[in-house]
């Protein structure tokens, strides 16, 4: 649901009277998430899903894998799917793993690795071994990780998903690094998804990227929704303007994450945390109300001069 | 190992949290306790012998080969490469220094060590900091004093004392020996500071130290020659 101003200064004062009476951290209890199409297949996923770069690498440290599950267990009662990952990210594919099977959570993960090996050759046995260490039957969406050797295992991928061995095919980058070949890549090859930065200070993306995957049909992934927990750590320092209850965010945290998902081209989030209590806000981020392209930019301008 | 690896910046390699990077060195010292006060002691004692009187390298190249080895094996490739895939790359250049001081310390007069000259004062003065100094830093941190790091036991004092030690040590070989401690030094530098650690300068102070040590001694052996 998008806001017009007006509707937004009504809201406003229902709003803030609603404010009174609500418990002030009502996160992980509202309703089912905000689900956004896949265009490709019209298939339906939650709009936030969770990164695992940093937070998920724990090694084989027991009781930091038990955190990491717990993290996947309220995800998923929260209502999440997707679950970003990447032979990058150290041991985060297998503590993943330990996770889902921990859990029983091979069904409900809408699985989203990435290959990153600059040996065209090697590719195919790297995502086989990705697969090995979440331990699911074939993965939703393998993504060519920051281009690396994108031309050679773009074509791997479109084979594998001829062949039914994964569902959809994506490329990703992060921080504006590479958006010209990115979008040269956008508009030549029958992408599923592309995943890239966005947020309420990092707006390059709204130039050419987000309209591009529009028009072109491609789901778009979002990633460093907080710059690493920079903003937050940033934002958390300033009180949340009253204006926040308008757009149902309760937190610096889900004011961004409503950023973001209110973009129209915006699939889903996937945010990093190692927090129960913040994946239950974040995936809480993607239901209720959203703000309209006027106060977006109010949002975004509020947050600029802070 | 990438194409377009220029686009990357240091803290895209940083892939653990400080918190996952110390709780390595927590569980190590947990499982390896009391083995500590063996290295320490084996480390305290080398200083020691050095500066009762000049030592051939042969015993201490052992001990120092076997515990850049076991360091390798036991820290680098069992912990610290599962949250750090780059540590799969670096472990064998450990074992590498392993073989190096070994072949360099046998043939007679292969290293000879001792306390003369200023790189020697330093040299020791560096392997005592690595021995003693380095284990109480959590206390200066304020992270857990269970995750400290100790000689023999963990990489970064491990490479500062080889470094002193080489400091006050002669021989052909020696500077060849220097290369990977100085490395190690700054790659651990570069990942405090990718981890925003305060304390990042304190590996990369050890190396500078050496090449201030290794100026001092051309420095003061120029008259006589
Ligand atoms: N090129 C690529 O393909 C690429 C590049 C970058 C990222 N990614 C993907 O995108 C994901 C997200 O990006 P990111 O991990 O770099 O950064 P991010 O999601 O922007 O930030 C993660 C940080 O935000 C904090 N955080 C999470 N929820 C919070 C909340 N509700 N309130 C306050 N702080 C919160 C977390 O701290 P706590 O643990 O304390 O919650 C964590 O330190 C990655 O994990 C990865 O899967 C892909």
């Amino acid at each position: 649901m998008t806001m017009s101003r007006r509707t937004f200064v009504q809201a406003a004062a229902a709003g803030a009277a609603a404010a009174s009476i609500l418990p002030p951290a009502a996160f992980g209890q509202s309703a089912a998430p905000l689900t956004r199409p896949i265009p490709s297949s019209g298939e339906r996923i939650p709009a936030v899903g969770l990164g695992s770069w940093i937070t998920f690498n724990v090694g084989n440290d027991p009781v930091r894998r038990d955190e990491c599950a717990d993290v996947i267990d309220a995800f998923f009662q929260a209502g999440g799917r997707m679950i970003d990952s990447s032979p990058m990210y150290g041991s985060s594919q297998p503590v993943i793993g330990y996770g889902l099977e921990k859990l029983g959570g091979q069904g409900k993960v809408f699985s989203a690795d990435k290959v990153w090996t600059s040996s065209a050759s090697d590719g195919l046995k790297q995502i086989e071994r990705s697969r090995g260490y979440w331990g699911v039957e074939r993965f939703d969406l393998v993504q060519v990780h920051n281009l690396v050797s994108w031309e050679a295992h773009l074509q791997t991928l479109f084979e594998m998903k001829a062949s039914g061995q994964v569902r959809y095919v994506g490329i990703t980058t992060s921080h504006g690094r590479r958006h010209d070949l990115f979008e040269r890549i956008m508009r030549a090859h029958p992408l599923d998804f592309v995943q890239f930065t966005y947020n309420v200070v990092d707006r390059e993306a709204e130039n050419r990227l987000l309209p591009l995957a529009a028009e072109r049909g491609i789901a778009v992934i979002v990633n460093r929704p907080f710059r690493r927990g920079a903003l937050t750590q940033r934002l958390e320092r300033e009180p949340l303007p009253a204006w926040a209850q308008v757009i149902g965010a309760g937190s610096w945290a889900q004011l961004v994450l409503k950023f973001i998902l209110s973009h129209p081209a915006v699939t889903v989030a996937i945010p990093a945390t190692t927090r129960v209590d913040h994946v239950r806000e974040n995936v809480a981020a993607a239901s209720g109300v959203f703000p309209d392209a006027k106060m977006r930019e109010r949002m975004a301008s509020y947050v600029h001069d802070l | 190992m990438m194409s377009d690896w220029w686009t990357y910046r240091p803290e895209d390699f940083l892939l653990f949290s400080p918190r996952t990077y110390w709780r390595t060195f927590e569980l190590h010292n947990e499982a390896l306790w009391p083995l500590h006060i063996l290295t320490v002691a084996a480390g305290l004692a080398m200083v020691l012998l050095i500066l009762r009187q000049p030592q051939q390298g042969r015993w201490i190249g052992v001990l120092l080969a076997s515990l850049w080895v076991f360091v390798a094996w036991s820290f680098l490739w069992n912990r610290y490469a599962a949250i750090n895939w780059l540590i799969v790359y670096l472990a064998p250049a450990f074992a590498l220094q392993a073989f190096g001081i070994l072949v360099t310390a046998f043939p007679p007069g292969g290293l000879t060590i001792q306390r003369r000259g200023v790189a020697g004062w330093i040299g020791l003065l560096l392997a005592v900091a690595g021995l003693m100094f380095y284990p109480l830093l959590p206390f200066l941190t304020g992270r857990p004093w269970t995750s400290a790091e100790v000689f023999g036991i963990a990489p970064d004092p491990t490479a500062i004392v080889t470094l002193g030690l080489l400091l006050a040590a002669h021989g052909r070989a020696r500077p060849f020996l220097l290369v990977i401690p100085l490395f190690w030094c700054l790659f651990s530098g570069l990942t405090l500071w990718t981890m925003d650690d305060r304390w990042f300068w304190l590996p990369i102070l050890a190396a500078v130290a050496v090449f201030v040590a290794l100026g001092l001694r051309r420095l003061t052996r120029r008259p006589a020659s």
